[in-house]
């Protein structure tokens, strides 16, 4: 028996719940049945969310003196933020309203009335035992600092980076490259404007350089990240360049002297060179040249060191030493991009052992003017021009083998390459398709364009890239075999030249990040958005946010809107000041603790220490999710959850079950069904 | 008519993926048998098997425990948490001569309504035919109706 | 380690060399082949293309008696065909437990019952490659191959399509690439090294058979192989016995020999060539077996690419 007085209100939802269930009769039954169990007072109203049913409750909690309600009407996760303020308008604290499904999970989903009315009144009563054992609670609030941490300097970072500096807030931003830039620092033209990549690119990159609120920190990593929203604490390793950046000039002298060739694996995608003392490109932001030190005639042998010879300013130090850093930072934004889906695991594509079958990275390379071909389009021999391309889309994506997904941006950029093609060697093109998927702004007219100009278009996916010439005009080509399945014929087309489209994927390290930073990810590898729909750039984990490519394949214009999107969600934090969390948490009972320590291993956000003078557990509360699992698992049942107890939840199973009413036995008598 | 035996089952869903299969259920509109009853907890991990015996003891037939996805928990990792606790809690069911197909456990994503209603249905069919559960029975006998382990190993839950 | 023995019916006449060549090389290997007792034909691919369900018997009779008489239940086929047979009859029995039962029913006529799964079929290219390894096979090389050009083909049925789980890539395998390089030859890449040899076409439609004969023969000449080397007895039959037609329907004139891998094995290991059954074969393989050197060429220094050309892609690492 309870002392405290509580209000039921049903909702009829028009007649989304009333036509099924007999909300009147379970409103008077409340009344009755359970006034024992403190119900004081119990209405049906039309629609409880508008404003007259709230102010039902509102003007009850005040004349009646009500200390706890439960509205029955529909989801909680449409709702519950609605009543929950409503009480509060009234003076009482909103975590002492519970809000219970009748909708969702009766009357929509069951016919039978009378079954449908006895499951609301069950439900009814679950909700009347478990509230009158809520506690009021107080949201806990969390100081935002002002600084953000943005990890990946593609152009979803860069562009995150400038709004929040340019708002007056200082970023870190974090690029394990030499150089930010991302990956489309490497294309040569962006489609559909077939604007020059690098021109639109580089001065961003040069405004993120010299911004006074940016802290650049490239050739550097995250190690580890600790604390919870508004108040993190990251360990970043700034990896020794060898290369004194308060000396160095970027002159490039040390470049030019390096003896050591080495096949620039990152940047140039394998199809060019760089030295062992290098900048990842002319424009590079900073300028200041790293040594890679596995292949460094110094490191490995102890001679040479012409670099250090020749530099004017004497800035190589082969004596520097990583620096690791600690940071203090209130958000954090991910956008570390993609990975260039592996195409020789195609083996029919023959990339890797048939030379001229370049990938979709390689060929921009190839195109890019300050490229290893100079932007001519070349066979491998790097000096015969071809006659004919031909471009396969879908490599590695939509394809149950490899990716299922797909890619968004191969099909125009496929087209972009035939039009290159077209334009500067006049060549035969060739584009092997499955569907062309040219959705965006502009990007239709960019096809129609390419037709135009004389690409031809195969539907069919290509089943073999082969050097084995088995007719007249195939000798010394590239045959690729494909049904063209809009005339339903096998066909058999010589090229000089392949170019795989290959997919995106997502980077090879994207679940240890993920781990790293308390966040999910797909089971491809993909970051986890709080909703697909309606909140793309938030994560499950407060604080954390995610833009561009590493959220999902997706064009420039996308990257730049999530990475502007995700600012936009730092800066209202950081204008807030401070966040309210859910008091939704769990807390130890230091006197029933007996330090088996049991609960410790089991917090996914290390929320649980040991205090060694007290011999107890210990919970953060701010770094507490409220999961519950420590709950459950502890054995002398001292950890209690806010708004989850076992006592709640217990109450709640005996309302459900009927015990708590006269004559309740969950099971339907025969009286109670209609009949057939 | 005959008087057809209807089990009461208690649902334990989580709040993130299970609960709003459930809501997605209903805004489908997709019908599924009235016997269920659920309770929602933040995470799948929270279930704690004192609950499931509790909902036993106290009149339903059967218990479903529902949660994320493994690799999908919103809390990360707290549903191989709840995998571990049941099957755990399978064998000391079967141990007190509980039939295992009393208790079951889904993985449902928040997209996933229509599966989660199937396999409510699946499951009230299912408990409907072992009939009612005589609890009393069942705790005063206890070992004596005791389910070999052997039948209860290497049963697996589909990810 | 003892493995049940199926031979299959090509090994007992046209094929006889690669049985005398397996035969020979097995205990060196330390392999034990003990013939499974009153086999029958596997059906090859004619009669499951006739009646399922009778083809399905028609194995499953064989696994049950390898399964009765070696209780490990490791079996061996070197025919690429048998292997497929054996391997899919097993895996179609575990899937579908109809099946299962209705085999068992006609194995039941002649005292005989097969539990799906206790038979495992491997080839016989598959248990030296994996069960014996590379690096044992090396130890046992006393007369390397030197400067025999060899290609090596797999035809289509070792690789596809793949139970259980992949034996080496379905396109471009490399596993006898690798044994070959292990005897010491030198190993002719040859794209079409994993394409059909045509297989019965030659008794349905001739002219199908030879073009796809001639296009292998073609594309190992264009590599300068001294020899194709393969591991299923029909490839070699319509490699070697029909060269001359090709040769005739073509106008052609290839002239090269085609071995087993167990042939070029025993050969490396310092058997003598009566040994291995090497002199039966249609296109006399002496001519490249002369080429064999006593020590190995010396390395040519790899030409420095001229300074234009591009690099290709590394093939370890990230691509």
């Amino acid at each position: 028996m309870t002392e405290e007085r509580i209000g039921v209100y049903v909702c009829h939802c028009g007649s989304n719940i009333a036509g099924v269930v007999d909300v009147e009769g379970v409103a008077e039954w409340a009344r009755e049945a359970l006034k024992d169990r403190g119900v004081v007072i119990a209405r049906d109203n039309k629609f409880m969310c508008s404003t007259l049913g709230q102010e039902l409750i509102e003007n009850d909690i005040e004349k009646e003196g009500l200390t706890r309600v439960v509205v029955a009407a529909c989801s909680p996760h449409l709702h519950e933020g609605t009543f929950r303020t409503a009480c509060q308008r009234a003076g009482l604290n909103p975590y002492l309203c519970e809000l219970v499904s009748i909708r969702e999970h009766v009357s929509w989903v069951h016919k039978d009335k009378a079954v449908a009315t006895q499951k609301a009144k069950a439900i009814i009563s679950g909700g009347v035992e478990r509230v009158a054992l809520h506690e009021p609670l107080e949201p806990l609030h969390v100081p935002i600092h002002s600084s953000t941490l943005i990890v990946g300097g593609g152009i979803a970072g860069i562009q995150a980076a400038l709004e929040i500096a340019d708002s007056g807030y200082p970023v870190y931003l974090v690029e394990r490259e030499p150089s930010i830039g991302g990956h489309m620092a490497q294309f040569d033209k962006t489609f559909p404007t077939l604007d020059c990549a690098a021109c639109i690119l580089t001065p961003k990159m040069a405004t993120v350089g010299s911004h006074p609120n940016i802290n650049l920190l490239t050739w550097s990593e995250v190690e580890q990240v600790d604390g919870y929203v508004g108040n993190f604490t990251v360990t970043i390793r700034k990896k020794a360049r060898y290369v004194n950046t308060d000396l160095c000039t970027g002159c490039g002298i040390c470049e030019e002297k390096c003896p050591k060739k080495v096949v620039d694996e990152v940047f140039e995608a394998g199809l060019g060179y760089r030295k062992a003392v290098y900048t990842p490109f002319p424009q590079a932001v900073p300028k200041y040249p790293v040594i890679d030190v596995d292949n460094c005639t110094y490191f490995e042998k102890g001679t040479c060191k012409a670099c250090e010879k020749f530099c004017p300013t004497g800035a190589i130090d082969f004596e520097q030493e990583d620096e690791v850093i600690q940071v203090e930072v209130g958000n954090i934004i991910l956008a570390t991009g993609f990975d260039l889906f592996d195409a020789r695991r195609i083996s029919q594509y023959g990339y890797g052992r048939l030379a001229n079958v370049f990938t979709s990275l390689e060929f921009e390379r190839m195109c890019n003017a300050a490229g290893p071909t100079n932007g001519e389009i070349v066979l491998r021999d790097g000096v015969t021009k071809p006659e004919s391309v031909a471009i396969i889309h879908c490599v590695g994506s939509r394809d149950k083998n490899y990716n299922n997904y797909c890619s968004v941006i191969c099909c125009m950029a496929s087209l972009k390459f035939a039009h290159l093609v077209e334009e500067r060697t006049g060549a035969e093109v060739y584009n092997f398709y499955i569907d062309m998927r040219t959705a965006f702004k502009d990007y239709d007219e960019f096809y129609q364009r390419v037709l135009e100009e004389g690409a031809h278009f195969v539907r069919g996916r290509v089943a073999e890239v082969t050097d084995a010439a088995r007719m007249p005009g195939e000798e010394g080509k590239l045959i690729v075999q494909a049904e063209d399945t809009l005339i339903g014929k096998q066909r058999r087309i010589p090229v000089d030249m392949v170019v795989l489209a290959a997919g995106l994927e997502p980077r090879h390290d994207s679940k240890e990040v993920a781990h790293k930073f308390g966040i999910s990810c797909s089971a491809n590898g993909w970051f986890i958005e709080k909703h697909p729909k309606l909140d793309p750039v938030a994560t499950m984990t407060e604080g954390i946010f995610i833009a561009g490519v590493a959220q999902g394949p997706k064009d420039i214009p996308a990257s730049v809107a999530q990475g502007a999107a995700a600012s936009a969600r730092v800066l209202g934090r950081i204008q807030q000041g401070e966040i309210a969390l859910e008091p939704v948490r769990a807390s130890v009972i230091e006197e029933r603790c007996s330090g088996c320590r049991i609960c410790n291993n089991l917090c996914p956000f290390n929320a649980i220490s040991f205090d060694e003078e007290k011999k107890v557990s210990v919970i953060n509360a701010a770094l507490c999710q409220g999961c519950g699992t420590c709950v459950a698992a502890c054995p002398s049942n001292a950890i209690t959850g806010t708004q989850f107890s076992n006592e709640q939840v217990l109450a709640q199973l005996n309302g459900l079950l009927m015990l708590n009413v006269a004559n309740g036995h969950g099971a339907v008598t025969e009286a109670e069904r209609v009949p057939a | 008519m005959t008087e057809q035996f209807e089990p009461l089952i208690i649902g334990f869903t989580c709040n993130w993926c299970s609960y709003r299969a459930a809501d997605l259920a209903g805004t489908s509109r997709k019908q599924y048998p009235p016997n269920i009853r659920l309770i929602r907890l933040m995470c799948s991990g929270r279930l704690s098997p004192e609950f499931v015996l509790k909902a036993l003891q106290g009149g339903a037939d059967g218990v479903m425990i529902t949660g994320c996805h493994p690799g999908e928990c919103h809390y990360l990792e707290q549903n191989f948490k709840a995998l571990r606790r049941f099957a755990l809690l399978k064998r000391v069911l079967a141990q007190m001569g509980i039939e295992p197909e009393r208790v079951r456990l889904v993985w449902a994503s928040a997209a996933e309504g229509v599966h989660l209603a199937q396999e409510i249905t699946d499951m009230v069919e299912a408990v409907r035919a072992l009939g009612p559960l005589d609890w009393a029975g069942v705790a005063s006998n206890g070992s004596a109706h005791a389910i070999p382990a052997a039948e209860i190993v290497g049963e697996e839950v589909s990810a | 380690m003892k493995y049940g023995y199926y031979p299959g019916c090509s090994l007992e006449r046209n094929a006889k060399a690669y049985h005398q060549s397996a035969m020979a090389v097995a205990p060196l290997l330390g392999l034990e082949f003990v013939e499974v007792e009153d086999w029958n034909c596997c059906g090859a691919t004619e009669v499951i293309a006739v009646d399922q369900m009778a083809a399905y018997a028609l194995i499953a009779r064989n696994l049950a008696l390898a399964a009765e008489q070696n209780g490990n239940g490791h079996l061996v086929a070197p025919c690429s065909a048998c292997f497929l047979n054996l391997s899919k009859a097993d895996h179609y029995m575990i899937e579908s437990p109809e099946l299962a039962e209705k085999v068992n029913t006609a194995l039941a006529a002649g005292d005989l019952h097969y539990e799906p799964g206790t038979v495992k079929t491997s080839h016989l290219l598959q248990v030296i490659t994996e069960a014996v390894g590379l690096e044992a096979i090396a130890e046992k090389v006393t007369k390397p191959l030197y400067g025999l050009r060899v290609a090596p083909y797999y035809g289509c049925l070792i690789v596809r399509p793949g139970f259980e789980k992949k034996y080496d890539d379905y396109e471009y395998p490399t596993v006898l690439d690798d044994l070959m390089k292990t005897l010491g030859s030198e190993v002719v890449d040859f794209p079409l090294k994993a394409h059909c040899c045509g297989g019965h076409m030659t008794q349905i439609s001739e002219p199908v058979a030879m073009e796809l004969i001639r296009r292998l023969l073609h594309n190992a000449a264009e590599y300068e192989a001294d020899l194709i080397v393969t591991l299923c007895p029909m490839c070699q039959f319509n490699l070697d016995a029909f060269q001359d037609n090709v040769n005739k329907y073509f106008g052609t004139d290839y002239h090269i020999p085609i071995l087993y891998f167990t042939q070029l094995m025993g050969l490396a290991f310092g058997l003598s060539p009566d040994e291995l059954g090497i002199g039966t074969e249609f296109v006399s393989a002496r001519p490249a077996l002369d080429k064999i050197l006593s020590e190995a060429p010396t390395k040519e220094k790899p030409k420095r690419p001229p300074k234009e050309a591009l690099p290709m892609p590394s093939l370890g690492g990230e691509g």
